[in-house]
């Protein structure tokens, strides 16, 4: 664990010394709690959801079919089609349930001032960037996320936004006609469905490899809220 | 601000941490005997928003002749036999349950109700569709022939083969829910369910039943809810 600045009588023993860290309360009740309700949702929602595509794994007409991939079934759950339905059916609850709830705190506390990306973070993107994938130099970190954090997550909230608007859509067509239209359709709305799981996809793996360089204080803050040394805290921009 | 004192942080922190505990109730799902019953409520609970949604005035979209694919396009796809081996010339429909007038009718007799001819989409459970034509008596038209109570909650279908399905009331009694004499202007063939299938825009594919032999108007329904839903599918399945 990391250590924190010292303060205390000089003659105290050293298991009474009061000892002073530096710590943020980061990540509020409401945002650890959707988190990891939605870690879950969405791990069996794609994983049911490949299931399901498995039934017929092309956007095209049913006659002929061309199948698109072979997914393998390991990646799967469900084991048949009305299994992954019955576990798509049953998380897509928990899935819209924490997204309301998520979405519903950061509006209401204005605590996604801090995640939200917004133009004035455009052009922190690059330098962000050319540090993580180009061993560029880093920049001063100021704030909780830095702008290229931002745009990720904004980005995946946005895929989970897609994803249950565009799952109304197929779940049904016909009471949410309207919804469909500008999705290009029902036809499109399947379609769009797997893009938003893409991008879900493509958000985890970065995810995890930054939660793993980044240790445990960090990957702690998710489960408790408070995060020891936090870097925009310290005086000196580490270089 | 940031200067905490360690003992009162990690007091905060475990308190915090306890405060997850609700998500960890998601791990029942990982259960194995407890998986089908779980997931079985939330398909109940999803059947249950669907009665909700549905809208009995509220039609599916409707097609111009354009649009509706060529019939070789249309698929058959029977679970099993494409041909039960119904004698057409001998064929009746057996009307039972809560109605005024059970009993046998003959095909004339559900032709000479007023004619519906309609092209609507046919939705597959498994996640193709295709715009077909269709042609037969409303079921609303045919329940009032038969005399049926139409307070009755269920609406019940056997068939040739051993294919059986129900309906919620409100959903036969939606003006595009048609007994279907007719595809593409011709008579059913008998893949597509000669004399008399079901055609229910408002449903996912399974629910419209071929080669129909019985109708039962009925309160209750028993342990036999669907051929498909009897092994997991929704049994709502509205669109």
């Amino acid at each position: 664990m990391a250590s924190g600045a010292q303060a205390g009588a000089p003659e105290a023993k050293p298991e009474e010394r009061i000892r002073l860290v530096t710590a943020a309360y980061e990540h509020p009740w409401a945002i650890r709690f959707t988190h990891w309700l939605n870690a879950a949702a969405v791990f069996v929602l794609a994983a049911s959801g490949l299931r399901i595509f498995r039934a017929f794994p092309s956007f095209g007409a049913k006659i002929p079919e061309h199948d698109l991939v072979n997914i393998p079934k390991a990646l799967t759950l469900g084991g048949w089609l009305g299994g992954a339905l019955q576990w798509h059916f049953t998380f897509m609850w928990l899935f819209a349930g924490s997204g309301v709830l998520y979405l519903a705190y950061q509006l209401l506390s204005g605590h996604y001032k801090t995640v939200l990306f917004v133009a004035r973070d455009v052009k922190g993107v690059w330098p962000m960037a050319r540090h993580y994938f180009l061993f560029g130099p880093k920049p001063g970190v100021t704030e909780p996320y830095n702008p290229l954090q931002k745009l990720a997550y904004t980005a995946t909230v946005l895929c989970g936004v897609a994803s249950f608007l565009t799952g109304l859509v197929l779940y049904k067509p016909v009471q949410f006609s309207w919804l469909a239209w500008p999705m290009g359709g029902f036809h499109w709305a399947r379609i769009w469905h797997f893009a938003a799981m893409c991008g879900f996809l493509a958000f985890i793996p970065g995810h995890l490899i930054m939660v793993v360089l980044h240790g445990w204080s960090n990957f702690a803050s998710m489960l408790t809220g408070w995060k020891r040394d936090p870097e925009y805290l310290s005086r000196r921009s580490t270089p | 601000m940031a200067s905490i004192e360690d003992k009162k942080l990690r007091r905060l922190s475990r308190r915090e941490l306890l405060k997850l505990a609700p998500v960890v109730a998601v791990g029942a799902f990982a259960v194995t005997r407890w998986q089908d019953g779980l997931v079985g409520r939330g398909v109940r609970l999803s059947d249950w928003a669907s009665g909700l949604l549905f809208r009995r005035h509220h039609p599916a979209k409707t097609f111009s002749d354009a649009d509706v694919v060529p019939f070789e396009k249309f698929p058959y796809n029977g679970y099993d036999d494409l041909d039960p081996g119904v004698d057409l010339d001998d064929w009746t429909l057996t009307v039972a349950g809560n109605v005024r007038h059970p009993g046998e009718y003959t095909l004339a007799q559900i032709q000479a109700l007023p004619k519906v001819r309609q092209n609507t989409r046919h939705v597959c459970v498994e996640g193709w569709d295709v715009i077909g034509s269709f042609g037969g008596a409303r079921i609303s038209d045919f329940l009032s022939l038969a005399g049926a109570d139409t307070s009755s909650r269920f609406l019940t279908v056997e068939c040739a083969d051993d294919y059986y399905e129900s309906l919620d009331m409100a959903t036969a009694l939606h003006s595009q829910s048609l007994l279907c004499y007719e595809m593409y202007n011709k008579p059913l063939d008998r893949g597509h369910g000669a004399p008399l299938r079901l055609s229910l825009p408002t449903k996912l594919g399974y629910k419209s039943a071929k080669y129909l032999t019985k109708l039962t108007v009925a309160n209750v329904l028993g342990a036999q809810r669907g051929y498909w839903e009897d092994q997991g599918y929704s049994w709502h399945a509205g669109l």
